[in-house]
């Protein structure tokens, strides 16, 4: 079992003791709760006769069923409408501070909580919700988890959960141009398998993360679910410090000092020890994009959809199913692939730098012909600091929609959906079967700036050739 | 709380890798504050496309209640919506090749065991739950064993989670209830739960 590492830190300070059955009693420092995955829990609470015991170590805020362009209530909607006011019953009877539209804070709770200086170093985080892992970008150790768990945690800040190995994936060296953390992470998981993480937690290690923003961090992080991880984390750093240093809910004067000297002493020792260790590259990882029905199946931009044969004998199942569900051959390239619907936004993508990097290949250029093409940026922060910057400006020149904050169409429970046989350029993190709310509709996951690159050629285009 | 130790009915072979829980149940819908009803829509555009040939719609495996999947079976999104659509459909236990994690711990909150198998196994039962749609098998968690006919195959599954369906205590909620005192120790001792009492409020 690893030893030294943060993770296993982590664990230890916030080990409540060991249950019957052999698993750890964690204890949860924050609580991030939504519309989607909290209703029922509160419900089995009620039912038990059951308090929220730390009301404060809660916070909520309302993204997956959110209208991207109207937002005025009573939402169209009736059954968004109603989850809607169950939270909002919710919160307000058990003293849970939310985070609504209008707030000026509302957002996809996994962009709003690092914003506000929640997240930190250090902490356990939990959230119904799988993309939780994002958080581990500050060096915290954060799980999605079901509706019972969400119950569990309201009930008694703690969770029931076997201690997780660590694998550290060291990745070193510059980016080159055109090459972003979306990539990265793409190329991780085509590399490692979508399984290959299970039972495992994510550290993320080298001189590349190192050189990352915490917007690319937890790019990164958000999609260690994707390879079968439970969560993933980089260990805190002067860039984590310069992040969190006067948000709103961050450490304040001599506490500030107090913390950052605690959070150093938290990352991993030198030689610490890992369960496993892989090693990677970054001069050698292209822009990379799916074309297939799971994040794993991703290739470089200059690369054709594989071969039965050129895959590993137990991905050609998979791989059968994806060419007839995408209608994509073995062989075709990739590049030149026709798209209906570009998607910039999500709690992978729907960040500040994420439309800055997106704006720059929009900008002077125009959507191509045909072509849907609309940014929803990831919390109402984010769509202030983007039109501060003029950047919804140099979009709807270009001919994208400027959308109110939300998931959109990651997951499609609200409006945004694609229709029929539609494919979609997506900044988002699942390329699943009907994920992006058409039964049929079809996904290529990409980076920003590649989705912006395929908007302007209404096809999927290799975006080192616009910049 | 009851204990879940031995699992008979008949089964239902699921074929396919990385079934994500978007599949299981799609997101349209999770638009609902209860779980109630979810078992209809189960699989709901999958079945949708196979027009009667999905094996839930399938009349040889109505009332099964063993669910035989292959690998990294409830992938993606945690909703815990998927497992409570399974469950109210009728299944009760689940054989695969291997399971999501956050998905295998919601089944453990439901009291739905997950048990793994090799593929080579997997695949044999799937195969004889084809031929033999109305004859019962059976998951035994005490002897770790799926038996069918007259084979027997061992399947695996942590201690830890082994421990809690057989003891009863697959609902954690009481036992960590039950240990406010500690709770509150951890909470004092955590430097960061100070510093937000001092931050906006």
């Amino acid at each position: 079992m690893s030893k030294g590492t943060l993770f296993d830190k982590v664990w230890d300070l916030h080990t409540v003791g060991t249950l019957p059955s052999g698993q750890t009693q964690l204890f949860i420092g924050l609580h991030l709760i939504h519309e989607v995955t909290s209703p029922q829990a509160f419900a089995m609470l009620q039912e038990r006769g059951l308090k929220v015991m730390f009301p404060d170590r809660t916070i909520a805020t309302v993204d997956h069923i959110v209208p991207t362009t109207n937002q005025a209530r009573p939402f169209v909607d009736a059954l968004a409408e109603e989850m809607m006011q169950a939270l909002e019953k919710n919160c307000q009877d058990n003293h849970i501070r939310f985070f609504n539209i209008g707030s000026g804070n509302q957002g996809i709770v996994h962009v709003m909580a690092p914003e506000q200086g929640l997240t930190q170093p250090g902490m356990t985080i939990a959230c119904g919700d799988s993309h939780t892992s994002t958080h581990g970008a500050f060096g915290a150790i954060a799980f999605g988890i079901g509706t019972s768990q969400v119950r569990d945690v309201l009930a008694s800040q703690t969770l029931a959960l076997s201690k997780l190995k660590v694998r550290k994936i060291e990745v070193n060296g510059t980016l080159p141009t055109g090459v972003y953390a979306k990539d990265v992470i793409l190329h991780i998981i085509r590399q490692l398998g979508v399984t290959g993480g299970v039972g495992y937690a994510y550290e993320y290690a080298g001189t590349t993360f190192e050189q990352m923003s915490m917007e690319e961090r937890m790019t990164i992080c958000n999609m260690s679910i994707e390879g079968g991880a439970r969560c993933g984390y980089v260990n805190p750093d002067l860039v984590t410090f310069d992040y969190l240093k006067g948000r709103p809910f961050a450490p304040q004067g001599s506490d500030w000092d107090e913390a950052v000297a605690w959070w150093t002493s938290l990352r991993s020792n030198t030689d610490a020890e890992y369960d496993d260790v892989v090693v990677f590259d970054a001069t050698e990882i292209p822009p990379t994009v799916t074309w297939g029905i799971t994040p794993g199946q991703g290739i470089a931009i200059d690369q054709t959809v594989p071969t039965p044969e050129e895959l590993p004998e137990k991905e050609r199942a998979i791989a059968a199913e994806a060419y007839q569900y995408m209608d994509l051959h073995p062989g075709q390239p990739i590049v030149g692939t026709k798209i209906d619907v570009c998607f910039i936004g999500s709690c992978t993508n729907g960040r500040l730098s994420d439309l800055q990097e997106a704006a720059k290949v929009a900008k002077g250029r125009h959507v191509a012909e045909g072509i849907k093409a609309f940014v929803v940026p990831g919390s109402e922060q984010v769509k202030q600091q983007a039109e501060s910057e003029g950047l919804d400006r140099i979009f709807t020149a270009a001919g994208f929609e400027w959308r109110e904050p939300g998931c959109s169409m990651c997951l499609a429970m609200n409006p945004d959906k694609l229709v029929g046989r539609q494919i979609s350029a997506s900044s988002s993190n699942r390329n699943f079967k009907g994920r992006q709310g058409s039964s049929s509709g079809r996904t290529l996951l990409m980076s920003p700036a590649m989705v912006a690159a395929a908007a302007v050629t209404g096809q999927v285009t290799d975006v080192r050739s616009l910049l | 709380m009851s204990q879940v130790t031995l699992i008979a009915g008949r089964g239902v072979p699921l074929v396919g890798n990385d079934i994500d829980t978007d599949r299981i149940i799609p997101a349209r819908f999770l638009k609902s504050i209860t779980f109630d009803g979810l078992g209809e829509h189960l699989f709901r555009d999958d079945r949708t496309q196979a027009q009667g040939q999905h094996p839930l719609d399938q009349p040889q495996y109505q009332g099964a209640e063993i669910l035989v999947v292959n690998r990294n079976f409830g992938c993606g999104s945690s909703r815990e919506h998927a497992p409570q659509a399974l469950s109210r459909w009728g299944i009760r236990a689940i054989v695969g090749e291997s399971f999501a994690e956050i998905f295998f711990g919601n089944c453990v909150a439901l009291g739905l065991p997950c048990v793994m198998a090799t593929p080579v196994e997997v695949q044999q039962l799937q195969e004889w739950l084809a031929a033999n749609p109305q004859t019962s098998i059976s998951v035994n968690l005490e002897a770790m064993q799926v038996q069918y006919e007259n084979v027997t195959i061992p399947v695996q599954m942590s201690r830890d989670v082994q421990n809690m369906f057989i003891g009863g205590t697959w609902d954690a909620c009481g036992q960590l209830m039950a240990q406010s005192h500690q709770i509150q120790q951890i909470a004092t001792r955590l430097p960061y739960i100070r510093w937000s009492q001092t931050v906006a409020s």
